[in-house]
């Protein structure tokens, strides 16, 4: 008995090394859109131009960043002091104390929480079906799969206006306007996760799912045991692409949360700006923690981030 | 077994049967968590958006069969012909001015040089950041009288600078600076990927040869890069089309109707106003616009190539 165990163990080290090994593969790396460490298309810079180009470079972050930077100094002013010409860039006073009364001004910690639910419980859904179809695209052959793949990714380029109104006459008919659900369900089975992990799958040889097979593993054993560990970086990639798309969401929470206490972020913010609009420095408060927590997610995964756009991007 | 004859015709028959079905099954297994819900939230409202369009339904009167009164409605309906001329304006100045801003970012950024990665970060840190939070900060940055941009404007001596977002003349091109501001790291990171899978061969070649470095650009990169600019141009298109919640939050329409798009007007004749009907057929003519730029541009890239 634990013969056979050990053997299936070794025998799935070595399916581990044969993909290793397949993944760092020149090949595998531009499938996977994963960016070699030197641009390949770029050229060598001589001294006096590097020094020019970083010049530039700075100047142009510099100025796509400018909104960034009167954000946060205006979140750091009084309200009228936002607004005084000439234009102050950094605040003479620094208002901390924005950020202590924005929780009492809104009730922001309520909005958070409703973002970070929904973002999650959807990135959590969008992963674990998108995945599970997408095997069923990449790996498995049966009568219907081509047609059906078809349609996932034509409906990719229809604009949602197109039918968002008899999706919203089908939840008004179920009751489930205005709940969090409608969101969910809105969100979680979108055809785009199943699209990137499927290009994603389609890099990882057939001969592993072949092996396994012969050595009598069923077809979900092989998707959880094999393909899953395996796909690390583009469940990442969906991952973080799904949490920074739910989070950032305006029109769907706009069109079915009508209730204040089951309000985005998106959603109390807009409103926030439409009852106060002269409490320009508090907003620009709300503005920054609102992107706070995109921020962090953004820097822990830019990597995977950029990955997942051009994987889904170019391998259409 | 295996020695003696082969099994009956009707058995083996039998078992592939067997085995089909069960490869259906499986296959599908994996399928249907996923396209239950695709099938019941985006496949079914589609067909029902293509046969609303052509009847009358408010949430108080039964549905009816109307067919092409919708259409002849919107012909009629001098908004819908004003939304249908912002979207087009905001698509014409959206499209060219991300493209370029795009490209001339990847060039910029497609160097062997210490530190680039932060750069590249750097760069697509607007579109990451969420859309209300942008829309709120280029607001206040367009205020016409005390926002930074027209303290600039005027610092660099322009007597009497628009009044943007207030203005009916300046608020599309207001709303379209701030898209391109968004967009333009997002298309890049395409342009970076398209660039990068231009083989250094290409470019030394031209060199041997003696082209300069704008020959080796219009010679060399433009071609290469044509898959890359088709993918942008048809990906932009269908965005600038769609362009929603950027309007919604910057302008809301306004001033007036001077941002009125599309989307907008079926979101309020469906959802606020409730005509299923007349909206779903707005819906139809947005989608068939958006089908027939995105045919064009095939078959234009199709002829290219040949």
């Amino acid at each position: 008995m634990t013969d056979t165990k050990l053997d299936e163990e070794t025998r799935l080290g070595a399916f581990e090394s044969t993909v290793t090994a397949a993944m760092t593969a020149p090949e595998a790396e531009r499938v996977v859109g994963r960016r070699p460490r030197r641009p390949r298309g770029g050229r060598r810079v001589s001294a006096a131009r590097k020094a020019l180009l970083y010049a530039l470079l700075v100047v142009v972050v510099g100025l796509v960043f400018v909104p960034f930077f009167w954000m946060i100094s205006s979140s750091l002013k009084h309200d009228n002091q936002v607004f005084q010409i000439p234009t102050q860039w950094i605040p003479t006073e620094f208002v901390w104390s924005n950020y202590v009364d924005i929780w009492t001004q809104i009730p922001l910690a309520n909005y958070l929480k409703n973002s970070l639910f929904l973002a999650i419980v959807i990135t959590f859904l969008q992963l674990l079906t998108g995945s599970f179809a997408a095997y069923g695209f990449a790996k498995l052959r049966f009568p219907g799969r081509d047609v059906l793949f078809v349609a996932y990714i034509a409906t990719i380029a229809v604009p949602w206006q197109a039918y968002m109104i008899p999706q919203y006459i089908m939840m008004q008919q179920a009751g489930l306007v205005n709940t969090h659900l409608s969101i969910i369900l809105l969100q979680a089975f979108g055809a785009f996760g199943v699209f990137l992990m499927r290009q994603y799958y389609l890099t990882i040889p057939d001969e592993l799912c072949e092996a396994a097979r012969i050595d009598g593993m069923s077809e979900y054993g092989i998707w959880a045991r094999i393909i899953l560990p395996l796909s690390k970086p583009a469940l990442a990639s969906l991952g973080l692409l799904t949490f920074v798309g739910v989070w950032n969401d305006y029109m769907g929470p706009f069109i079915y949360l009508t209730s204040n206490d089951l309000w985005t972020v998106q959603l109390g913010l807009r409103s926030f700006v439409g009852q106060y609009d002269a409490q320009y420095a508090m907003i620009m408060t709300g503005s920054v923690i609102s992107v706070i927590p995109i921020v962090i997610v953004f820097l822990l995964g830019q990597k995977q981030f950029i990955q997942g756009i051009a994987t889904t991007g170019l391998k259409g | 077994m295996a020695v003696t004859a082969p099994a009956p015709l009707a058995t083996r028959e039998r078992t592939k049967r067997r085995r089909r079905l069960r490869d259906i099954a499986v296959g599908w297994s994996f399928i249907l968590p996923n396209f239950a819900g695709f099938a019941l939230l985006t496949l079914v409202p589609m067909a029902g958006a293509f046969v609303l369009a052509f009847m009358e339904w408010d949430s108080f009167t039964p549905p009816e069969w109307v067919g092409l009164d919708n259409f002849e409605r919107m012909l009629g309906d001098p908004t819908f012909w004003i939304a249908l001329g912002n979207t087009a304006y905001y698509a014409i100045g959206h499209i060219p001015l991300t493209m370029a801003a795009s490209l001339g970012l990847a060039l910029l950024l497609n160097r062997r040089l210490r530190g680039l990665g932060f750069f590249r970060t750097a760069m697509f840190f607007p579109y990451v950041t969420s859309l209300v939070a942008v829309a709120v900060v280029w607001n206040m940055l367009f205020n016409p009288t005390a926002g930074p941009i027209n303290q600039a404007l005027e610092f660099f001596g322009v007597a009497d600078p628009p009044g943007w977002t207030s203005s009916s003349a300046w608020a599309m091109p207001a709303v379209i600076i701030t898209s391109v501001w968004r967009d333009m790291g997002y298309y890049m990171v395409l342009y970076l990927t398209g660039l990068q899978a231009i083989p250094t061969e290409y470019h030394e070649a031209a060199e041997v040869d003696g082209a300069n470095a704008w020959q080796r650009f219009w010679n060399v990169t433009i071609p290469s890069l044509r898959p890359t600019t088709f993918f942008v141009l048809v990906m932009i298109t269908i965005s600038s089309f769609k362009v929603f919640d950027l309007i919604v939050v910057m302008t809301d329409g306004g001033p007036g109707r001077a941002t009125t798009v599309l989307s907008q007007l079926i979101y309020r004749q469906g959802i606020i106003e409730n005509r299923f009907g007349y909206s779903s057929a707005i819906a139809l003519v947005l989608f068939v616009i958006v089908l027939a730029f995105t045919a064009a541009q095939f078959t234009l890239q199709k002829r290219k190539e040949l």
